[in-house]
């Protein structure tokens, strides 16, 4: 006798249990703590904060530890937390030329004003495994420079604009508030600002495929690291009750200005563009992939041909948010018997007029879905009866 | 912030529940047009708004919506800003939300935001004072009513209905309305269909 | 009272419940009309019902009762979740019967029993633009449904009859609201879509990840695409159910073992169970492989 499943609370609060004694692990190792993921895996948390839209190394740690260090997951778990936070107000625009620089490289100048700033990079490391770091070791900072770096450093890009080799980064007419992605739907066409928003939050994995696309000849894109820098900037608001800006603390930032080489148009001399990225903390793989697709999303709007993916605005952003993206494709997992039922039934129905066509005898079903065939006859009904 | 000169009257007495009471009634207004909604225990609001127009504000107005009123006033005004955080406009055709309380001087429906080809939803509300229904008169016909629907509507212009129709001529863009009447609400979507009875056309 | 501590009634804070109210109004007096919504990051996954979660939470109040199925079934996983969800955050009553709840949200399927003007359909729906299989594009299906251009969609129907002799579409089967807009049916089977026609409760759409809602409210026409010499047609069967013994509801095939020994039932599990209690009853066994 067939009695209908029952899904049950019981079976889902039980895969809750299992999936925290599967997250702790063997017991005999000691437990690891937020405290240890913030200050050790900083790069995780970087792209847990930056994806997940909220700048908080704390809950990022957290979400890392809930999630056994799934990134995607860690990343949901801070969107869905952030979506319920109050907001007071709005800072200002970061000024990253008055960055607390920690690194600073450009690929287009040997040298500059202020200089190159190696910091710490996983550039030169050789990539061997480090077997000494199966043991806890002290570790020891390098000797001081000189002289401290220059309180601030001139942004290459503008370097070259004061020479009018670079387009101007001059606001839209009438300089808008620029739109909230947080709280309105993304709608097309949408402006530079909307899609800066769209590919920070966006995945690292897909802007990274997206801009090596470009550089492999689907876009007509020859960047060059025009500069990328890392370090600290103030970030401040002006409260209603004051009228002027307080600083209310500091954030780390990587910021990447791509180079691009311009044809120039009928109205327009020759000249570099620019393409930008911008993540929370260290994140330069995030930065550098945003700043090619940003600029490969720029190709309408600066009369280049538009023929590959990453110069498709809707391709691009209906597709970067890896929150979606994973909700989408594994929502998949949930039961759809009903549609299939139908799809079954058709394709039932479609064999059926096929062999009947074919006048071909078949003596075996298929072995996927028993011998089909007899349970389902189509009536019409009128319109809508 | 300018401390008002009168007392403000307050808001809703349970802004959870309130809102969601008040939505509920305008969902079925609008989803059942020419069917009357009651709602009832509303707070009292600064005129010219009334009871029923100033719970639909606080209950949908935000800082969001902007709000123009026919006839402002101060305190009504004042009320708005600190209750809803709603910014007040002097062009309707900036107004998500309108309160009408004055439905014989109503400017004509197409100053009101009329939404656009892509977006018909970027569209006015109306709140209309209206001065009481009746049940005869008109004759409703379109999506939430079953077959037609009869019912007056007291205290428009007599070519009230006529800019109506013509607005049927844009569709889907438009304005919606809600008529209020103490603790009644009446909703009549673009999508409803009016005929004025006894005026063959 | 609050049963999550820290969290408002029914979870979304009030500016967001305002901001999709004031959407959902819109969409009912624009029936069938997707209208863009500031879709919020869910606690659940997008694609497991977070539109049709955001709807209810707009609209439900504490008196409501609360009815939640998937594939037509109340005890399905993602059924229990959701409705859990709802009795946490907002501590309203739910149920299983069709017949007593105020709010039904629903993946997939529509109750057998007909729904009254007291009730709110509620649709979780994964993709809301029925033109975005033929163009993907936004920017050019808003364009097609400012121009009411479905030309598209009957192009690709008429291939269908030319290629297989009928319609292959099976679930979320285009239909046309109010005379006006095409709208996707949530991929309901299109047995179902009979049941939006003139239907008298008011019938909500969420779309969370791609953050539209529409709605088609009561007694509204809606018509299932077709042609003259192909009329829209749905699904029945042969067998009934081999449970309760009804031959008028959409019956899930129930594989049994691995020799094709298969049974016929219910789909939707409130109207088998009340079909039951009442005393019917069906063969109660299973289709032998040869018998098909």
């Amino acid at each position: 006798m067939y009695v209908a499943v029952k899904g049950g609370e019981t079976a889902i609060l039980n895969s809750h249990e299992l999936l925290a004694a599967a997250r702790r692990g063997d017991e005999g190792v000691p437990e690891i703590s937020p405290a240890q993921i913030r200050e050790q895996m900083r790069l995780g948390v970087a792209r847990v904060m930056s994806e997940g839209a909220l700048y908080d190394e704390e809950l990022a740690a957290l979400a890392l530890k809930q999630a056994a260090g799934d990134q995607v997951e860690a990343i949901f778990l801070l969107r869905a937390y952030r979506t319920t936070l109050p907001r007071f107000g709005y800072s200002l625009p970061v000024d990253s030329g008055r960055m607390n620089i920690r690194r600073r490289i450009s690929a287009a100048f040997k040298d500059l004003p202020g200089g190159q700033v190696l910091g710490p990079t996983y550039d030169y490391t050789q990539r061997l495994l480090d077997f000494s770091l199966h043991a806890p070791a002290a570790c020891k900072l390098p000797p001081c420079a000189d002289e401290p770096l220059p309180a601030a450093m001139p942004r290459v890009a503008d370097l070259l604009g004061h020479e009018g080799l670079m387009e101007a980064e001059l606001p839209p007419a009438g300089d808008p508030a620029p739109g909230d992605l947080s709280r309105e739907p993304l709608r097309f066409p949408a402006d530079r600002a909307t899609r800066l928003q769209n590919l920070a939050r966006g995945d690292e994995g897909f802007l990274l495929a997206m801009g090596y696309s470009t550089q492999r000849g689907y876009a007509n894109s020859h960047p060059f690291a025009g500069e990328i820098r890392m370090g600290e900037v103030a970030l401040e608001i002006v409260p209603e009750e004051l009228g002027f800006p307080i600083a209310i603390g500091e954030i780390t930032l990587t910021e990447c200005q791509m180079i691009n080489q311009f044809a120039g148009s009928s109205t327009v001399p020759p000249q570099f563009t620019r393409g930008y990225g911008l993540a929370f903390g260290e994140a330069e793989r995030k930065a550098m992939a945003m700043a090619l697709v940003d600029r490969a999303l720029r190709a309408a709007e600066l009369g280049e041909e538009v023929v590959a993916p990453a110069q498709q605005p809707e391709f691009v952003l209906s597709h970067s948010d890896n929150v979606e993206a994973s909700g989408f494709v594994q929502h998949l997992k949930l039961p759809h018997y009903v549609d299939f039922q139908s799809e079954l039934e058709l394709l039932r129905k479609m064999r059926k007029r096929h062999e009947g066509r074919k006048k071909v005898s078949v003596t075996e079903g298929n072995p996927l879905f028993g011998t089909g065939g007899k349970a389902h006859t189509e009536i019409a009904v009128g319109e809508n009866a | 912030m300018n401390a008002p000169h009168i007392p403000l009257l307050p808001g809703f007495a349970d802004p959870v529940d309130d809102a969601q009471r008040i939505f509920r009634a305008v969902l079925a207004a609008l989803s059942r047009p020419g069917m009357l909604q009651a709602i009832s225990g509303l707070p009292p609001a600064p005129a010219p708004l009334c009871a029923a127009s100033g719970a639909v504000l606080l209950a949908l107005a935000d800082y969001e919506t902007p709000v123009w009123l026919q006839s402002p006033s101060p305190e009504a005004c004042a009320w708005l800003r600190f209750h809803c955080g709603a910014p007040l406009v002097d062009a309707p055709a900036e107004a998500v939300f309108a309160v009408i309380s004055q439905p014989l001087a109503l400017p004509p429906l197409a100053a009101f935001a009329q939404g656009l080809p892509e977006y018909p939803d970027r569209s006015a509300t109306l709140i209309v004072h209206s001065a009481g229904f009746g049940d005869q008169g008109l004759r409703l016909t379109g999506p939430g009513i079953q077959d037609e629907c009869r019912l007056g509507i007291d205290g428009l212009a007599p070519d009230f209905w006529r800019s109506w129709q013509s607005q049927q001529g844009h569709a889907p863009l438009g304005v919606d309305l809600l008529f209020v009447n103490g603790d009644s609400l009446l909703g009549l979507p673009r999508s409803t269909r009016v005929d004025v009875e006894g005026k063959g056309e | 009272m609050n049963t999550v501590a820290g969290y408002n009634f029914a979870y979304l804070d009030e500016q967001t419940k305002r901001m999709i109210r004031r959407a959902l109004l819109k969409a009912v007096a624009i029936p069938g009309y997707q209208v863009p919504f500031g879709s919020r990051e869910m606690p659940l996954p997008y694609g497991w019902g977070t539109g049709g979660i955001q709807v209810t939470a707009s609209i439900l109040g504490r008196s409501d009762v609360l009815k939640v199925i998937d594939q037509g079934s109340d005890d399905t996983t993602n059924a229990v979740n959701i409705r859990r969800f709802f009795a946490q955050t907002a501590g309203v009553a739910t149920t299983d019967s069709t017949g007593e709840a105020s709010i039904i949200q629903t993946r997939h399927r529509i109750p057998e029993k007909p729904l009254g003007e007291h009730q709110i359909m509620v649709y979780q729906v994964p993709l809301p633009e029925p033109l975005g299989r033929l163009e993907p594009r936004e920017a050019v299906t808003r364009k097609l449904h400012a121009l009411a251009d479905y030309g598209l969609m009957h192009v690709k129907l008429y291939e269908d009859i030319a290629r297989y002799g009928h319609i292959a579409s099976t679930y979320d089967y285009p239909v046309l609201v109010n005379g006006r807009y095409l709208m996707a049916p949530s991929p309901i089977p299109k047995f179902d879509n009979p049941k939006l026609h003139m239907n008298p409760a008011l019938q909500l759409f969420g779309a969370g990840r791609e953050k539209r809602v529409y709605a088609i409210p009561p007694y509204t026409r809606v018509e299932s695409l077709d042609f003259e010499d192909h009329p829209f047609s749905v699904q029945r069967w042969d067998e009934p159910c081999a449970l309760c013994g009804t031959a008028d509801s959409f019956l899930d095939e129930v594989v049994l073992d691995d020799a094709g020994g298969r049974m016929f039932v219910c789909s939707d599990s409130d109207y088998c169970k009340t079909r039951q209690g009442a005393g019917h009853t069906g063969s109660q066994s299973p289709i032998p492989a040869e018998a098909t």
